[in-house]
C-alpha cells in the first residue's frame, strides 16, 4: 500500500520518470547571422540547421564518412563525369510541399546562377548539365572526373531547398529535416520542434532549443545549473577537468577539421623571405602552445590536414623548436638583430592565447610581435579581406581546405605554381590510390615552404549530461545533427 | 592649521604603497612578467609566489608590480590631459563672462554639458574601438572625459573669486584678464583642484580597468590588472586568487584614492573648514 502510495506521488511530481526526457536545450557559444546554409559562410548556420531542417542528396556523418541522404543510391559512370542520383519518395517538406528531382535541379542552380550569394559557389561549377530522368531520378554531369564532388554536395551549401519557400529560408527555413523551424528570439534562441511527417522515420526529441552563451563563465554556469543539456563545443578547454570529475556529465573530446595556424602574409617582407618563415617554424614549440593554450587537449599538426583523415601524413617532425637553426636561418635572411611584426588575433580563447605564447616563443629569436586584439569584423575586413597584416592565429575549419593554398588571391598570398600544380591534378583525379598520393605531396610541400606555421588541430569539446546518447564526437563539418540523439530512461 | 584627517593618514599610505610597488617595478620585479613557464601553472600562493601564478605561469605578484604601474601610469596623463586642458578653459570661460561678453563662456560650458551628456566609459570605448585599442588610446579617451570636470570646477570657483576686493583691485591696476587668472585665481583655486584631481584620479583607474577588461585597454604582453580580472573569468572556480588579488590591488588602489580625496579636502577646502568652525561656534 506504502508502496503504491510512492508511486503515485512520484508520478505526479516527477512525470519524467514514465517518461524518457524528450526535450533537449543545446548550448553555443556563436549565434548564426540568418538560417539559410545556402546563402552565408559561416558555419554558425550549419551548427544550428543542418541534418536538422534541411538534408542534401548525401549527408556527411560524425566521422567524415559519406551516406545516404535525400539520394538513397547513386551510380557513377566510369569516366567518373555522371552521376545518376535515385531519391527518396513521398518527401515532403515543412510547409507540406512534395519533394522531387525538380527541386534538386533547382537548389543547385539556385545555387550556382550568377547573382547566387552561395559562400562554395566551387561546388557547383564543375556542373556542367542536369539531367531530370524522372520524378525520382536526376542525372549531373561534370566537366570531368571530380574526386570531391560527392562530399562537397553533402556540405550544408549543397543542402535542398523547395522552389516555393527558398526565398524565405533567411529567417524561416523550410527544409525536408527531421526538425521544424519553431522561432527564433534574437540574441537568445532557436526553437525547433519535431517534424511528424519525417521521411527518414521517427525521432526521439520532441522540442530542440539552441540557446546562444558567449561568455564562457555563463556557459559554465548554465551547464552546472542543469539549464542546458548539451554544450557540443564548449569554449573553455581549462573548466573541462571540472565537469570530468562531477558525475552528471560526460566530457568527450574529439576533433575537428580545424587546423590552427600562424596564418602568414606571405607577400610583405620580411616574411616572402622563406628562409624567415623557416626560422619562424624552427622557432615554434608546439607542445608549450597544446599545453599552455589548449590544457593539453588538442593534436600537433604539421601541414594543412586533419589528423583523422586517411590521407593525412605527419610532418610535425619536419620542423620541431631548435632555436640554434632558427637564428642561424634568420642570419641567413639578412635579419640577425630580429625584426618587429603584427600579430593580430580574433576573439576566441584558443587565439589569443596563443598569441601571447607565440609571441613569446618568438622573442627568443629576436622576432617582435605586437599582438593587436580584434573583434571579428575588424579581423574579417583587415586580415582576411584587404589583407592588411604579418601575422595571425586563426582555426580554417572547413574540411579538405588544402586547396586554398592554390588560390594566390587567399590572404596567405601564396602564390606557388607547383602547389596549384597538384591541386589541379587532385581535381583531375579519377583514382583514389593517385588522389591519396597527391593530396599528400601537397601536404609535404606547403609544410616545406612553412607557408604558415602549423600549430594543432583544433579540438570538439563536448561536454553534456551523461545520459544524453547520439551526439556528434566529431566535427568533421560543424554540425549538430540531432535525428538519432535521445536521452536513456532514467534509472 | 588643522590637524591632518585620519582617512588622509590611511589614504595617503595606501597610495604610497601602489605608488612605491609600480616604481619599484621598473627595475624589479619578483619574476620576469614575460617569462611564460607553462609547468609552473596555477601554483597556489605559497613563500616562493606570494600571490601565486596565473595559467602562463607567470607570477601574479610582479604582474600586479606592472599593472599598477599601468594603471598609475595611465590614469596620471589622462587626468593630466584633463587639468592642462580643462583648467585653461574654465578660467577662460570665467574670465569672459566677468569682462561682459559671455558669448564664449556659454560656447564652452554647453559643449562642456554635451561631453558630460555622453557616458564616459561608453564614449571612451568607441574612442579605442575606432582608433585601435592601446594604452594611448585609453589614455586619451580617458582624458577627454577629464576635460569638462576640471574646466567645469575652475569656471565656478574662478566666477565666485571675481568680486573680491583683491580681484577688483589687480583689474583696477590695470592687469589683464590672463595675468589676473593665472596670478590670482588659479593659485586661490588649487587647493580645489589637488582634491578633484585626487578624485578623478581614482575614477580613472577604474576607467582604465574597465578598458582592459574588456580588452581595449593595453594590449598583451603588458600586464594589466582588468585584462588579468578578464582572463580569470574562467579559472575562478579551481585557482581564485587569479581573481582575488588583482582586484583586491584594483580596489585597494581606488579607495585609498578616494580616502586621500576626502582627508585632502577636509584639510584644504576653506569651504568644508569654515563650516566646521561655525559648527563648533553653535
Amino acid at each position: 500500500m506504502i508502496r503504491l502510495i510512492i508511486i503515485i506521488l512520484s508520478v505526479i511530481f516527477y512525470p519524467n520518470l514514465l517518461s524518457a526526457q524528450n526535450k533537449i536545450t543545446i548550448g553555443l557559444q556563436m549565434e548564426p547571422p540568418n538560417l539559410d546554409p545556402t546563402a552565408g559562410a559561416a558555419s554558425d548556420i550549419d551548427e544550428v540547421v543542418y541534418g536538422n531542417i534541411f538534408e542534401g542528396l548525401v549527408r556527411i556523418d560524425q566521422y567524415g564518412k559519406i551516406q545516404s541522404g535525400l539520394a538513397l543510391s547513386w551510380d557513377i559512370s566510369k569516366d567518373g563525369r555522371s552521376y545518376v542520383f535515385h531519391l527518396a519518395e513521398g518527401v515532403k517538406f515543412h510547409d507540406g510541399t512534395d519533394f522531387d528531382a525538380y527541386d534538386v535541379k533547382f537548389s543547385f542552380n539556385r545555387a550556382r546562377a550568377k547573382n547566387s550569394t552561395n559562400a562554395k559557389k566551387y561546388i557547383f561549377k564543375p556542373i556542367v548539365m542536369i539531367d531530370v530522368f524522372d520524378s525520382f531520378t536526376i542525372m549531373i554531369t561534370l566537366d570531368h572526373a571530380r574526386s570531391d564532388f560527392l562530399f562537397n554536395i553533402g556540405l550544408g551549401d549543397a543542402v535542398i531547398v523547395g522552389e516555393e519557400s527558398a526565398a524565405n529560408n533567411v529567417y524561416n527555413p523550410v527544409g525536408t529535416g527531421p526538425f521544424k523551424f519553431k522561432r527564433w528570439i534574437r540574441g537568445e534562441r532557436i526553437e525547433l520542434i519535431a517534424n511528424d511527417q519525417y521521411w527518414g522515420g521517427a525521432v526521439w526529441l520532441e522540442r530542440v532549443t539552441f540557446k546562444f552563451i558567449t561568455d564562457p563563465l555563463s556557459a559554465y554556469t548554465a551547464m552546472m545549473a542543469g539549464d542546458i543539456d548539451a554544450f557540443p563545443n564548449y569554449p573553455a578547454p581549462e573548466n573541462l577537468f571540472l565537469f570530468e570529475i562531477d558525475p552528471t556529465f560526460d566530457v568527450i573530446v574529439g576533433l575537428t577539421a580545424g587546423e590552427t595556424i600562424l596564418s602568414t602574409n606571405n607577400k610583405s617582407a620580411p616574411f616572402d623571405n622563406i628562409l624567415v618563415r623557416r626560422a619562424m617554424a624552427y622557432a615554434i614549440n608546439r607542445q608549450e602552445i597544446i599545453d599552455g593554450a589548449m590544457f593539453g587537449n588538442a593534436v600537433p599538426i604539421g601541414s594543412h590536414f586533419a589528423p583523422d583523415h586517411p590521407y593525412y601524413v605527419d610532418l610535425t617532425a619536419l620542423y620541431t623548436q631548435n632555436l640554434t637553426k632558427a637564428r642561424a636561418l634568420l642570419k641567413e635572411a639578412g635579419y640577425e638583430q630580429g625584426f618587429t611584426a603584427s600579430l593580430k588575433l580574433p576573439p576566441p580563447i584558443y587565439a589569443r592565447r596563443t598569441g601571447e605564447l607565440i609571441a613569446y616563443q618568438l622573442a627568443k629569436i629576436g622576432i617582435d610581435l605586437k599582438i593587436e586584439n580584434m573583434e571579428w569584423a575588424q579581423w574579417i575586413d583587415q586580415v582576411l579581406r584587404h589583407k592588411n597584416y604579418d601575422l595571425t592565429i586563426v582555426s580554417h575549419v572547413e574540411p579538405m581546405d588544402i586547396v586554398i593554398y592554390a588560390n594566390p588571391n587567399y590572404y596567405f598570398g601564396y602564390d606557388n605554381k607547383d602547389f596549384q600544380k597538384i591541386i589541379d591534378d587532385i581535381d583531375h583525379s579519377n583514382d583514389k590510390a593517385q588522389t591519396e598520393k597527391l593530396y599528400q605531396e601537397a601536404q609535404r610541400k606547403i609544410a616545406d615552404d612553412a607557408v604558415n606555421g602549423y600549430l594543432f588541430q583544433l579540438g570538439k569539446y563536448g561536454v553534456w549530461k551523461k545520459n544524453l546518447m547520439g551526439m556528434w564526437r566529431n566535427y568533421p563539418i560543424r554540425a549538430n545533427v540531432l535525428r538519432d540523439v535521445y536521452f536513456a530512461e532514467a534509472q | 592649521m588643522t590637524k591632518f584627517p585620519i582617512s588622509l593618514w590611511v589614504g595617503l599610505l595606501m597610495t604610497i604603497l601602489f605608488v612605491m610597488a609600480a616604481a619599484v617595478s621598473f627595475f624589479w620585479t619578483p619574476y620576469d612578467v614575460r617569462e611564460l613557464d607553462i609547468a609552473s601553472r596555477f601554483i597556489a600562493p605559497s613563500f616562493s609566489h606570494l600571490f601565486g601564478t596565473d595559467h602562463f605561469g607567470r607570477d601574479i605578484f610582479s604582474m600586479i608590480m606592472v599593472g599598477a604601474r599601468n594603471a598609475i601610469g595611465v590614469s596620471l596623463l589622462a587626468v593630466g590631459i584633463g587639468i592642462m586642458i580643462g583648467v585653461p578653459l574654465g578660467l577662460w570661460a570665467a574670465a569672459t563672462r566677468t569682462y561682459g561678453g559671455g558669448f564664449i563662456d556659454e560656447i564652452l560650458m554647453r559643449t562642456n554639458d554635451l561631453i558630460f551628456a555622453f557616458p564616459s566609459l561608453l564614449m571612451a570605448i568607441l574612442i579605442t574601438a575606432v582608433f585601435g585599442p592601446s594604452a594611448i588610446n585609453a589614455i586619451i579617451a580617458i582624458g577627454i572625459f577629464n576635460i569638462p570636470v576640471f574646466a567645469r570646477i575652475s569656471r565656478g570657483a574662478a566666477l565666485s573669486l571675481s568680486s573680491k576686493e583683491y580681484i577688483m583691485a589687480a583689474r583696477v591696476s590695470g592687469k589683464g584678464m590672463v595675468r589676473i587668472s593665472y596670478e590670482h585665481i588659479l593659485p586661490n583655486i588649487l587647493n580645489l583642484l589637488i582634491v578633484q584631481a585626487t578624485i578623478q584620479f581614482s575614477i580613472a583607474i577604474i576607467a582604465e580597468a574597465s578598458l582592459s577588461y574588456v580588452g581595449l585597454g593595453s594590449q598583451p604582453p603588458d600586464p594589466s590588472l582588468g585584462r588579468m580580472l578578464n582572463e580569470a573569468q574562467t579559472m575562478i572556480f579551481f585557482a581564485p586568487w587569479l581573481v582575488y588579488f588583482p582586484g583586491g590591488a584594483i580596489i585597494s588602489m581606488v579607495v585609498g584614492l578616494n580616502l586621500m580625496g576626502d582627508g585632502l579636502r577636509d584639510l584644504l577646502d576653506p569651504k568644508t573648514n569654515k563650516a566646521k568652525e561655525e559648527d563648533v561656534v553653535a
